[in-house]
């Protein structure tokens, strides 16, 4: 019970951390810095894993545990939003996955850091992030997650614009945190629903109330349906779906490590864990559910078909998170909240691993990016090629790597989902399988196109060696995950219990696995054998595209020059952005809001006050002519004036009974 | 038209002119002889009404001393035909405008007024400057006093200041 | 009987007359002359008043109004006298040393 009762230990110890080294470290060796940012990182983890041992030691009536109260944030009339933190078995999940992924990422970043400026103020921020994370995970309310990520938000464009002396670092960082901006208005509006119509944020009175509400119907917009697409609203900014993810391709501007955590393992997946969390409004709204799964898949699909024709190895895997965060929403779009949040937890292993081990090619080829200059280094760097080689086989859904079971999953929910029609379900099953497929070759052609082939870049120039055993220590043990971080799941193929669902049963509700149970294992195996072939199919292409026949892609892109171009400037999403929506908001900024309100309008205001003094005093003057006829003029104007006011202004009273 | 009517019409007239004879006279010395007329008909015009003793004061007073005053100063200054300078504009603008308006306030007012009653001549039962000489020492004593101050002031007043300098 | 309006209506008149020359003369004195004439016409007024209702209020204003006047040409005029030796003109347009 000692951890349950003081949760807050948990996040407020890499705060301490982030102070520390932000405020004292700018002076001391690496060492010292990393000492305390890894140490509070670690230990913050480590009291993650108690508090998971203790939670899960609980007896049945203690279940589910209360939110724990420690002080009143805000207090205003009929609201209260508190410093509430929770724990639930959803909690667990996101708890070992914020804390143990983000404690590998730490020990990686002090190698791949280490000759970096600025290494103090790194920590900083990562630890601040963890921070924000595990508050946002944890809160028990809407108002402090929102805090929490509002914080992922602000860490996010600091590290994105980390190196903020290059132009395009700093605009990448503005980019995120403007766009994450958009998706925050729709997800306040939808909080301030929420609290109007249910007079509170606390997660769990608002899913007490909404529970027994009438489901609104398909196609009506009642309260909940509206509130839920706001808060898919700000999602859709934080995770990078449609139409807000341009923020995160950008984002790889940031060094590697960030673009593992913060982009691919955790706070990306802020978005998924808010719909999960809020799976009883969700699915009392099915219009809102349709949306998810919708933008989810095409989501899931458009990303996959930009990162065909990248060549800079970490945009290829940016799209590829937009992609796999597509299937999450897609699964939660169904339904199937507990296998969006499995391929949320397996995502994280295979996606932070992927990321680090582009670092790693990154680091050993001394800072070049562009897979078309690499080449052949499957001899060279042995750890970095299999561990990234673990994350591959995952990400495509190799049979028993951890991606197979997620993936597996999602697709077959979908495939049963009948919100919508059954054919909306086989269409977003088919969709989601095309997409699939678009995974597996990109990121073969990756694996082909960086290890295998002819050495395209000079060996005199390039130096390319192995990374130290503190980069290569977090690959490892996440290559371990990546291959039996997903065995949970195993059971249910010859007619065992799924433990993971079953595990999140008490949050989600059993309603997903009971009633389709029978049917489902029925579908699973050869629905499951549909994957693999897919995945097989995309894996041969890239190998006679990029292997076989090493110039038949560039004679390919050739031919459809059209297309390729189109995929290789991203739709011209950007540009469309830039002229539609950013252009004429500069214009309206410098126009009307600079020129016409503020220079005309207040200056004017203020400068048109004191000028009319002036004149009014210049005009005045004239009064003061020293002439004794004009004054005597004045005398006579006076006395008319008081004249009148005597006999025809009633209200002076002056003089009652005299004018008729 | 009753004699009274008539008499009174006679005497308006001729305050009229002389106050018209008065602003259209270049030489001051002309402009005083019309005041002087325009006293002498508003005197009548107090003995019509029956006030004979403010008639009677009006002429001593204002006909005798003040006037006469005003003629010993312009012969001493020797005024002569008025300039035309016109160095005000706003009283060539505005002032006929504003005459034309103050007239029309004035009488729009006593048109509507209902002040209507006659005035009409007093017999012996009003005697007019026993009654005024009751009032003057007894309600408005203090005043009276203080009026006679006033009198010593101003001609203390008018010999500091039009005496010669001291060389 | 004459009616009071009448009387009323010739003060408006003289008056009005008054201020005209008041506003449209250039003599000093004459402008002067102007005040004495307007005082006169409110006397006229008070007397008619007076004898309107009766009371003798109204004369005995009259007889306070003349006594001002009085001391007030005395000292006019003696300032028009020195103001007429300083600027050796009765103009009073010649009389702008306040002018900006």
């Amino acid at each position: 019970m000692l951890l349950l009762d003081h949760l807050w230990i948990i996040p407020l110890l890499p705060l301490l951390g982030s102070a520390i080294n932000g405020l004292l470290g700018s002076k001391w060796p690496n060492k010292a810095v990393n000492s305390v940012a890894l140490g509070t990182t670690g230990l913050s983890f480590l009291f993650a894993v108690e508090a998971v041992r203790e939670f899960l030691s609980l007896p049945q009536d203690k279940l589910p545990f209360p939110p724990q109260h420690y002080f009143d944030w805000i207090v205003a009339g009929n609201f209260r939003a508190g410093f509430d933190l929770q724990i639930d078995q959803l909690t667990v999940v996101m708890l070992l996955v914020v804390t143990g992924v983000g404690f590998l990422i730490h020990i990686y970043s002090t190698g791949y850091m280490a000759h970096e400026g600025g290494y103090y103020r790194f920590f900083s921020y990562m630890n601040l992030f963890m921070f924000f994370m595990l508050i946002l995970v944890m809160a028990a309310n809407y108002a402090l997650l929102f805090v929490g990520w509002e914080g992922v938000g602000l860490c996010s464009y600091l590290l994105i614009g980390f190196y903020f002396l290059k132009k395009s670092a700093s605009d990448a960082g503005n980019k995120a945190f403007i766009v994450n901006r958009i998706g925050d208005f729709g997800f306040m509006l939808g909080m301030f629903l929420l609290f109007r119509t249910f007079g509170t944020l606390d997660f769990v009175t608002v899913f007490q109330k909404a529970a027994p509400m009438q489901p609104d119907a398909l196609g009506h917009l009642g309260v909940l349906t509206v509130a839920c697409l706001l808060l898919f609203m700000g999602a859709t900014g934080k995770s990078a779906q449609l139409p807000l993810y341009v923020w995160l391709p950008d984002a790889m501007e940031g060094p590697t490590p960030v673009s593992a955590l913060i982009h691919a393992a955790t706070m990306v997946t802020a978005g998924v864990y808010v719909v999960a969390r809020s799976h009883v409004l969700f699915t009392h709204a099915p219009t809102a559910m349709l949306v998810v799964a919708i933008v989810g898949c095409a989501t899931a699909i458009f990303a996959a078909s930009i990162g065909l024709v990248q060549t800079d190895i970490k945009k290829v895997l940016a799209y590829s998170t937009v992609s796999q965060l597509g299937y999450m929403f897609l699964a939660c779009g169904v339904g199937a909240f507990s296998a969006g949040i499995f391929h949320l937890m397996t995502h994280a292993f295979f996606k932070a691993l992927l990321f680090l081990a582009a670092g790693s090619v990154i680091h050993a080829m001394g800072g070049e990016q562009d897979m078309r200059h690499m080449g052949g280094l499957s001899k060279k760097i042995k750890w970095t090629y299999m561990t990234m080689l673990t994350a591959t086989l995952a990400i495509t859904g190799a049979p028993l790597f951890a991606g197979f079971f997620s993936k597996d999953a999602i697709l077959l929910a979908s495939f049963q989902s009948e919100n919508g029609g059954a054919t909306t379900g086989h269409a977003l099953y088919a969709v989601g399988l095309f997409a699939a497929l678009l995974t597996s070759f990109y990121m073969f052609r990756l694996i082909f196109l960086t290890f295998f082939g002819k050495q395209k870049y000079d060996e005199h120039h390039v130096h390319v060696h192995e990374s130290p055993w503190s980069m290569l220590g977090p690959l490892v043990i996440l290559a371990v995950l990546s291959i039996f971080g997903g065995w949970f799941a195993l059971p249910s193929f010859w007619g065992g219990p799924d433990y993971f669902s079953n595990f999140l049963a008490p949050v989600f509700g059993g309603g997903e696995s009971a009633a389709a149970e029978a049917a489902t294992h029925a579908l699973e195996l050869p629905l499951a054998g549909v994957a693999v072939l897919t995945a097989l199919i995309g894996f041969v292409i890239a190998f006679w595209l990029y292997i076989s026949r090493p110039g038949k892609a560039d004679a390919l892109a050739k031919s459809m020059s059209g297309a390729y171009n189109t995929l290789l400037n991203k739709y011209y999403v950007d540009e469309l952005y830039a002229a539609t929506v950013v252009k004429p908001l500069m214009w309206i900024s410098t126009n009307v809001l600079w020129k016409f309100i503020d220079v005309g309008g207040i200056d004017g205001t203020v400068n048109g006050i004191a000028t009319s003094a002036k004149s009014i005093g210049d005009t005045v003057r004239h009064a003061q002519s020293g002439n004794t006829r004009s004054y005597a003029v004045w005398v006579v104007i006076g006395a008319l004036v008081v004249i009148a006011v005597i006999f025809f202004w009633p209200a002076a009273g002056l003089v009652s009974g005299m004018v008729r | 038209m009753t004699p009274q009517l008539a008499i009174f019409f006679v005497l308006a007239a001729l305050a009229v002119l002389g106050a018209l004879s008065l602003i259209m006279q270049r030489h001051p010395i002309h402009s005083a002889l019309s005041l002087i007329v325009v006293m002498i008909s508003l005197a009548g015009l107090y003995l019509l009404m029956g006030a004979e003793f403010v008639a009677a004061v009006q002429i001593i007073v204002y006909g005798g001393a003040i006037m006469v005053l005003f003629v010993f100063v312009i012969m001493l200054l020797n005024a002569g035909v008025e300039e035309r300078t016109n160095v005000s504009k706003l009283a060539g603008i505005a002032g006929i405008p504003l005459a034309v308006a103050l007239l029309g306030f004035l009488a729009v007012v006593i048109a509507r007024s209902n002040a209507g009653a006659d005035a009409g001549w007093q017999s012996g039962a009003l005697a007019n400057t026993k009654e005024i000489s009751m009032m003057l020492f007894r309600e408005f004593v203090y005043p009276f006093e203080l009026t006679s101050f006033l009198i010593l002031v101003a001609i203390l007043g008018a010999i500091v200041l039009a005496q010669r300098e001291k060389n | 009987m004459v009616p009071t309006n009448y009387y009323l209506i010739l003060s408006a008149v003289i008056f009005g007359l008054g201020v005209v020359a008041f506003i449209f003369k250039r003599n000093v004195i004459t402008i002067f002359m102007s005040i004495e004439l307007m005082l006169n016409a409110v006397n006229l007024a008070f007397v008619a008043f007076s004898q309107a209702r009766h009371q003798s209020d109204g004369q005995v204003f009259v007889l306070f109004v003349i006594v001002v006047a009085a001391a007030e040409a005395a000292v006019g005029l003696g300032i028009i006298i020195l103001t007429a030796r300083n600027r050796q003109s009765l103009n009073v347009e010649r009389v702008d040393l306040l002018k900006l």
